[in-house]
Order: structure tokens, then sequence, then C-alpha cells
């Protein structure tokens, strides 16, 4: 019973990282960029501005972003519950 | 030597190196052919599922749709890259654990149902067949405009090199060749790009010179004074409502493309699934950061060369003529004033500009070597071809696998499934060439038809299957078919004219909503009924709980319980 707790835990653990990193990635993607376009486009960011940099450049930087940390702490994760291969 | 003499050697010479492959890496058996083994290194999968990705519509017209739509542009910039951040966190893992052949492979497992699998294979096949039709058409038109062979021809030049790698190679032939497609299409768009970049900016990365420099400034002034909309403020050419819509369904539709979602089943590894989609996406991430960048620099080099200037003059401009007599730059002195002028009333532009010239067009604009411009022809080629085999590698394992093996004849051999598997590509490849050469003229509508299927059927199906343990059969089931013939009906009553030939759309949109974006709603649906199903019906049996416990633990993913 005492493994099948820790695999409770380790799921537990991952569920609740992956919320996160949704709620970045959706903040980013529908918030900065769309939702609240209107006012982010009306800050420069050099020559373009901030709403524009995020909706061609920025946002996909961040999924990189997400989708790297997220594999680095889920073999990290692995090791600490011992269900890596 | 001349440019046609130049790309063909290009040519010949990619092709030589994808038939070596597929015949270096010819399948034994099922396993080496659906999911080659799953021997796939971790930065080759990343290499090979960045190649099937991206297709001739990223490579040859992203960048010109994004040069017309400014800000807005970002549907296809988030759309198409984000939802591989779904698939990292939400699918590929687990999938890769349950460790199996296809998707309908899972749908049919999980909720214990070979009604389910094959919905989903009929899904799988229909999502996959819409869009290789687009690709054997890319083909042919890279032949056509490079070569100055026919368009017929090219498809039927590009079905025998398909045919000749995954008919031999499988998934193993596939992903290798892919890997190599990968290396040339990148080479292909980045080296055109940086030189454009710099002549226009002296910045040579692209990425910076859009951000940094004063071209947008420059492209915005000259778009107002043309009489076009903003470049850099949103919501200019797309509501507020539809570029949400848009973004959400093309990224969830992306994480329900089975084409990608096989590709996780071909590494050794839960953690290799995971890399690999980091890779990938990083991958994708170099053509998606530059294409922009791309659209911005053509967009502005076009306008600033031909606005306002006398057409004797024009007429000297090399690239000016070969363009125009493709029909993909169209100009037209209408108020007979000597001079051409960009317009964004109809009636008074004298410039029409397709949107595939501004990746096309680049070499020559920017005055580059015609070595670079056969590069970008075999570009094309690649992003083509690369995209086409893994589609049709997952329509006619949806029918070998699936279909066939699964529902039809379960007590097949292992030389008879690879067999039927084999034969199932050849079809394939004959019935994507026969769109290819005589395309259906909704074809291009289709595609949002896609991405509308694999968002309300596909995604939500997997997702539930692999996160809400109590989820069924009945719930499965019932999500499938209400998600789904919602999309479906929603995008023929929207795309009458093109699909049932009507004068006028049946209706305008759903709420505001337009095709593009009406997979999410159908999604939606899907989501509610299939909790809604699932909590009023027995829970699933012991041992499905048993197995969806299991996919969430990545160890002793080696030895997959798959048989084969």
């Amino acid at each position: 019973m005492e493994e099948n707790k820790d695999m409770k835990e380790y799921w537990k653990k991952n569920v609740a990282l992956i919320r996160n990193l949704l709620i970045i990635w959706a903040s980013v993607s529908y918030g900065v960029v769309i939702i609240f376009g209107d006012f982010f486009s009306k800050i420069d960011f050099f020559g373009v501005n901030v709403g524009f940099w995020f909706a061609h450049q920025g946002s996909i930087i961040t999924f990189v972003c997400i989708v790297a940390y997220y594999a680095w702490r889920l073999d990290r994760l692995d090791k600490e519950y011992g269900v890596e291969e | 030597m001349s440019v046609e003499i130049l790309t063909l050697i290009f040519v010949m010479i990619t092709f030589g190196i994808y038939a070596y492959i597929g015949w270096w890496a010819k399948a034994v058996d099922t396993k080496s052919f659906y999911v080659a083994g799953n021997d796939i290194p971790t930065i080759a999968n990343g290499a090979a599922i960045a190649a099937d990705w991206m297709s001739a519509a990223s490579f040859i017209s992203m960048a010109g749709l994004i040069a017309f739509l400014g800000y807005d542009g970002t549907v296809y910039l988030m759309g198409w890259t984000g939802g591989y951040v779904l698939l990292a966190l939400l699918l590929a893992p687990y999938l890769r654990k349950f460790g199996r052949f296809t998707v309908p492979d899972f749908i049919g497992d999980r909720f214990y149902s070979n009604k389910a699998r094959a919905v989903a294979a009929i899904a799988t096949i229909f999502v996959s067949l819409t869009y290789v039709a687009g690709q054997m058409r890319g083909v042919g038109i890279v032949f056509s405009r490079y070569l100055g062979v026919n368009i017929e021809l090219g498809v039927v030049i590009g079905m025998g090199l398909i045919m000749f790698f995954a008919v031999i190679g499988g998934m193993k032939g596939i992903t290798w060749t892919q890997v190599a497609q990968f290396v040339i299409l990148i080479v292909a768009f980045i080296v055109p790009a940086v030189a454009i970049s710099l002549k226009l900016t002296g910045i040579p990365v692209p990425q910076f010179a859009m951000t940094f420099s004063d071209i947008a400034v420059k492209l915005g002034e000259a778009q107002i004074e043309a009489g076009l909309k903003e470049y850099i403020l949103p919501f200019q050419n797309m509501s507020k409502l539809n570029v949400f819509m848009m973004t959400m369904a093309l990224m969830v539709g992306t994480a329900g493309l089975p084409h990608v979602i096989t590709r996780f089943y071909t590494v050794k590894t839960v953690k290799s699934a995971r890399w690999s989609a980091v890779w990938a996406l990083l991958f994708i991430s170099i053509l998606y950061t530059t294409a922009p960048a791309l659209g911005m620099f053509s967009q502005y080099n076009i306008i600033d060369t031909i606005h306002n200037s006398p057409v004797e003059e024009m007429d000297q401009v090399e690239w000016v003529g070969k363009w125009e007599s493709t029909g993909l730059l169209t100009l037209d002195d209408k108020n007979s004033d000597g001079s051409y002028q960009v317009s964004g009333i109809k009636d008074e532009n004298e410039v029409g500009i397709d949107k595939d010239i501004i990746v096309l067009s680049t070499p020559e604009v920017a005055g580059l070597s015609p070595v670079i411009i056969a590069l970008v022809a075999a570009g094309g080629l690649a992003a083509a071809l690369s995209t086409a085999a893994g589609l049709l590698l997952a329509m006619s394992s949806a029918v070998s696998h699936d279909l066939y093996y699964k529902i039809f004849n379960r007590n097949a051999t292992e030389k008879q499934r690879l067999r039927v598997a084999r034969i199932m590509i050849f079809v394939s490849v004959l019935a994507a060439g026969y769109f290819g050469i005589n395309p259906p003229g909704f074809v291009g509508e289709v595609v949002a038809l896609a991405f509308g299927i694999a968002a309300a059927s596909l995604f939500p199906a997997i997702f539930l299957g692999i996160f809400d343990k109590r989820h069924n059969r009945e719930g499965a089931t019932a999500g499938i078919i209400t998600g789904l013939s919602f999309t479906v009906i929603m995008l023929v009553l929207m795309k009458s004219v093109p699909i049932l030939g009507t004068e006028t759309p049946i209706i305008e949109s759903f709420l505001g909503i337009d095709a593009t974006g009406i997979g999410i709603i159908g999604m939606i649906i899907h989501f509610v009924v299939g909790f809604t199903v699932s909590r009023s019906t027995s829970e699933p049996p012991a041992e499905i709980q048993e197995m969806i416990e299991s996919i969430r633990i990545p160890k002793g993913s080696q030895a997959p319980q798959g048989d084969h």
C-alpha cells in the first residue's frame, strides 16, 4: 500500500505542475496577445509593441520554455519517486 | 548554369538521399513498420516531428498569410505551435507508456469498445486524407514552377518517391527520411531570410531585425500611405472573438492530429517522448519565428519597390516580370497615371500579390544567387513530401491495423498484417495522388474541417481517457458522436457554397464564430456530454482502471504490452 500512496502523490504533483504551466501558457497566448491585446499593443517595445512582439515571437519562445521546463522537472520527479526508466 | 538546371541537380541529389534512406531502413516486421521498432533517438524524433508538421503550407504560404494579416497572423503562429504544449504536457508521455501502434488503438483499448475504435479510425482517415491532398498538390506546384514540367507529372514523380521509401521502409524509413528533409527545409528557409534581413536592416538575425530595427514602423507607414490596414495593431483583419476561437481550434486540433501523435510511439522511453516534444517544438520554432520576420520584410520590400513607381521602370525589373508571368503578381495601371499604386480599396488597387510569392520570390527580390533559388525549391519539396509521408502512414495504419487486424481479422499472421499494411500505403498514395491531380473544389476549406474534427473528437477523448479515470465507454462514445456531428454539421452549413454548391452559405456564423473556430464549440460539447454521460453510467472495468494507473507512471515502458 505504501507504494500506492506514493504513486498517488506523484500523480498529484504532476497534475499540479501541468496546471501551473498551462496557466502560464494561456496567460501569455490568450491573455497578453488576444484578450488584453488592445492594452498591450499600446506599450512600445523597441521597434514594435509588447502585444505584437508576443503575438509574433514571444508566445512561441514561451511555449518552448514551458515544454523544456516540464521535461526537465519531470525527470527529477521521476527520480524522486523511483519511477524513472 | 541556369536556375532550371541547378534546381534539377538539387532536386535529384535530395531525392537520391531520400531513396537511399528508404532502402537502408527497410522494415521487417509490423513493429518497425508502424512505430519504427520504438528505436528512434530523441533528437531525431524531434526533427522528424518537425518535418512531419511543417507542410508545404508552412513553408510556402504561411509567411505570406501572416504578411497580409499583420498582428492577427498570430492565429497561425500561436495556433500551430501552442498545440505542442498540450501534446507534451497532456498526451505524449502517457501514450508512449500505453505503447501500441496508433491513435484508434488507444481509444479502442481505453474505452474497451471496437465501435469507438472504428469511429476513431474513420476520423483519422478523414483528417489525414484531407491534409494529404494539399501536400501532393504542393509537390506538383513546386515542380511546375521551378522545372517547367506540368503539375500532373510533378504529382506522379512525388508519388513514386513516397511509394518507394514509405512502402519499403514504413515508419522507420519515413522517420529517417524526415530527419534529412527537416535539415534541407530549414536551411532553405533560413538562408534567404537572413539575406533579405541583412539587405533591409543590416541585422543578420531576422528575429532581432523585426524587433529592434525600424522596419515595422516603416512598413506600418507604407501600409497606411497605401490605404492598407495597420500592421502591428491587433484585430484589424479579424474580430477578437474569431482570433481567440481560431487560435484555440488550431492549437487543440494540432494536439489531436493522428500523424503527429503517432510519432510519440516511436521512441524508446517516456522520458524520451517528453524530450522529443521539446526538440520538435524548438525545431519548429526556428521556422515559426523566422516566418513573421520574412513576411514583414517581403511585404515592405514589395510595397516599397512597386508603390507609386513608374510603369516603364517596373517593366525593367527582372523579378517583377518573372513573377508577373506566373500570375502570382498582377500589375495593372487602372487609372492610367503611368505608375502603379497599392490600395486598400479593391477597385483602385493596381498591385495584386499572391500569398505564395512572399517566400518563393524572396531570393530573387533580395538579389540572391540561383543556387539559393534552387535550394528553396528543394526545401519546398522536402516540406511537402515529409508531411505527406507521415499522413499516408497514419491513414494506412488506421485501415490495416485498426480496421483490418483489430476488428475484422484477429487471427491475421505477422506476415499477412505487414502485407496489408504495405498494400494500404500503396492504395493511400494512389488516393492522395488522385486528389492532388483532381483537387475537389473545397480542399482549401476542408483543412478547417480537419482541425475542427481533430479538436472535437480525438483530443477530448484521449485527454479524458488519461486524466479522468471514471470516464467510460458510454461517455466517450456519446462525447465523440455529439462533438463530431455538431462540428461537421456546422462546417457544412457555413461552407455550403463549396461543399453543397448553394449560392450563399446556409448560415454565416454560429454566435459570431467562423468555421475556423467552430471545432472549439464541438470540443466543449464533447467534454460536457462525455462527462455527464460517464457519471450516470457504470464505471469502467477494474482492468481498465489498472491500465490507467499504469500509463500514468513512466516505469516499465520499455516492454510495450502490445501484441506484435
